[in-house]
């Protein structure tokens, strides 16, 4: 299923893999991989066209339409190899969900989708991550305008120690939104994130005094406060009951239009009842062979598709397994 | 019957016999010694305090209820009746300046790039484990430091034994403590805290000031005072330095410059030097002057716990 990413890339040039990124991203400790033969040395980051063009699929997805064309991304915390190869093109405005069992790697790659990752000292990652065709860990692009892009939602609801207000305001503040548009920037968050009503008259209370599905809720509004074009969900429900579940999965739809939503569930129904499309991750013991030595556990894409096609004819017979329940 | 017969079963299900069973033992021999233990050795800890507190209180008190505000008003003299401890509080308090001035924002910035900048290597070990020593180095070194850097190297800017050389001489000696203080009131702000910032475009910088600098903030202040109080309480580097700790004159009318860059003394080195006179009132005196010493401590300790709690109250609501 997944596609081979040499025959894929269109361009002759892969992008520019350098080391000298680092001091620029401010994580002196991020080590890109050693550059590849047939990588060229380039201060700009070049074009790559998008794969999909040869991508085995049937569908066609142009430049535009790619937010994120991972090409055999692989990401290591030191010598460990935590998911290998990974390849998968994710569209713009839909929802792509991401499941597998725990320590699949599920979340390793979304958190790598706006470089949250360079936050772990030892976190390395090989291949590309190319949004609309740049890729994300050109030494040119810095992670702070990555992040401004790419919002994300945590898997425990994080809501800053202050007041509801200034959750909201805190993100188009620093983008420099000036204070005059705040209010309407608050109201508007909080309305899209369906909160408006229930806070509006207490938007100075501290934002810990929240239940906990509001509290995600809130910062599902504070990460569309500064209008990302995707919003990255990490288990955005596996701390909230099923009502305010259900709620969170009707804001995804309502909010669908206007942004591209990742998410990573543990929860297969709610894969199945609110993406467009399912990747399933799987955790595989490697071969000694491989050279790292011992028993390592490395998440694996195992396959990518329509979410109905995922759930109702899986092509893989692992992806069956796990999603009738046979393990995992 | 079997083995394996479950205890229950081996005894009627009555209510007195369960009643029985569930009273235990009714006395617990080494319960009672372990808690009298620890009370013991709460108490004999109480006790030296209280002996403490009691061997001074009594003179202190009579001599302040005597001298009133005049104790505090006015300056040493060779008349105990006549002595009083001006110079000393304005002494200790300009040195407080210096080390609220130097050793808390440089202590914060450094603790600030230990926790958040720097990467997790041997040298920032190396670097962490030799503040904490320092932290632990005798105050008389940090004298003889005060003495051959601030006293004589930088003879010209400090005036020589002053009190500039006093105050960056406690500033250096409670550096560590800011910086470790500070470090670990850093490392307790929680990691989600940080990434709810960056999750939103912050840069690193802006998280910090933003986020991670007001959560961190009570814990902070309290390392500060409380290293302040430290600083306050310490006689043996201003000796070193040049405090005086006999009789010395100061003209009337000087100017303040004058008296930064003069003989200067403090509470802890005033309370050395009548310590040694001879004589009951000098010792009374004395008590008198250990006492606001201990009120003055006191009052950093308390500023600390309640600045505590009102940041507490703020980052909760």
């Amino acid at each position: 299923m997944s596609p081979d990413p040499t025959t894929a890339v269109t361009g002759t040039e892969s992008n520019v893999i350098d080391e000298d990124g680092e001091s620029r991203f401010r994580e002196p400790e991020r080590r890109r991989s050693p550059r590849r033969e047939g990588d060229r040395v380039g201060p700009t980051a070049p074009r790559v066209e998008a794969r999909a063009a040869a991508a085995p699929t049937d569908e066609r997805v142009d430049e535009q339409h790619a937010v994120f064309d991972i090409r055999d991304l692989s990401v290591f915390y030191g010598e460990f190899r935590a998911v290998r190869n990974v390849n998968m093109v994710v569209r713009r405005h839909e929802i792509t969900a991401f499941i597998g069992p725990s320590g699949c790697g599920k979340t390793t790659v979304l958190r790598c989708l706006n470089r949250m990752n360079d936050l772990v000292p030892s976190a390395r990652v090989d291949g590309q991550i190319l949004h609309h065709g740049v890729d994300l860990y050109d030494r040119e692009v810095d992670a702070v305008e990555v992040r401004r892009r790419i919002g994300m939602v945590f898997q425990k609801p994080n809501p800053f120690p202050k007041s509801i207000y200034d959750n909201i305001a805190f993100g188009p503040r620093i983008a420099g939104k000036p204070k005059s548009e705040m209010d309407d920037i608050v109201e508007r968050s909080l309305g899209q994130a369906a909160l408006w009503d229930e806070v509006k008259d207490r938007l100075s209370d501290s934002a810990m005094g929240l239940s906990g599905g509001q509290q995600q809720r809130l910062c599902i509004a504070r990460a569309v406060a500064v209008e990302p074009e995707v919003v990255l969900m990490d288990e955005p429900c596996s701390a909230l009951d099923p009502v305010a579940t259900s709620r969170i999965e009707d804001l995804m739809q309502q909010i669908k239009d206007e942004y591209t939503i990742v998410i990573v569930t543990h929860n297969m129904q709610q894969a199945a009842r609110v993406s467009d499309r399912t990747a399933f991750f799987i955790t595989e013991v490697s071969e000694a062979a491989e050279g790292q030595g011992g028993d390592q556990r490395t998440g694996l894409l195992v396959e990518y598709d329509n979410t109905e096609a995922i759930f109702s004819n899986p092509a893989d017979e692992r992806t069956e397994n796990y999603i009738t329940g046979r393990f995992g | 019957m079997s083995l394996l017969t479950h205890p229950a079963d081996m005894a009627p299900l009555t209510h007195e016999a369960v009643a029985e069973r569930l009273k235990g033992t009714k006395v617990d021999v080494p319960n009672a010694v372990y808690k009298w233990a620890m009370f013991g050795a709460l108490a004999i800890t109480l006790a030296i305090l209280v002996l403490l507190i009691a061997s001074f209180f009594g003179a202190g008190i009579e001599v302040l209820s005597n001298r009133g505000m005049g104790f505090l008003t006015v300056g040493n003299s060779s008349d105990p009746a006549e002595a009083g401890m001006w110079q000393a509080i304005l002494g200790s308090a300009l040195i407080a300046a210096f080390v609220a001035a130097i050793a808390f924002p440089l202590g914060i910035a450094a603790a600030v790039y230990l926790e958040e900048y720097s990467s997790e290597n041997w040298m920032t070990r190396l670097i962490s484990v030799n503040i904490r020593n320092l932290a632990g180095v005798p105050s008389i070194v940090y004298g003889l430091l005060g003495l051959s850097i601030f006293v004589k190297a930088l003879g010209g800017v400090t005036g020589g034994r002053s009190i500039i050389a006093g105050g960056l001489t406690l500033a250096v000696l409670v550096l560590p403590i800011v910086i470790i203080t500070s470090a670990e009131a850093l490392r307790a702000v929680p990691d989600s805290i940080r990434e709810a910032g960056f999750g939103v475009g912050a840069a690193r910088w802006e998280v910090i000031r933003s986020h991670v600098l007001p959560y961190a903030a009570p814990g902070i202040l309290t390392g500060t005072v409380l290293s302040l109080a430290r600083a306050l309480g310490e006689a043996a580097p201003l000796i070193l330095v040049g405090a005086s700790i006999g009789f010395f004159s100061s003209a009337e009318g000087t100017g303040l410059l004058d008296r930064i860059q003069g003989t200067f003394t403090a509470m802890p080195n005033l309370t050395y030097g009548w310590a040694r006179q001879p004589g009951e009132d000098w010792q009374a005196n004395t008590s008198a002057a250990i006492l606001v010493m201990l009120v003055v401590i006191f009052s950093f300790n308390a500023v600390a716990i309640l600045l505590r709690n009102r940041f507490d109250r703020k980052r909760d609501y």
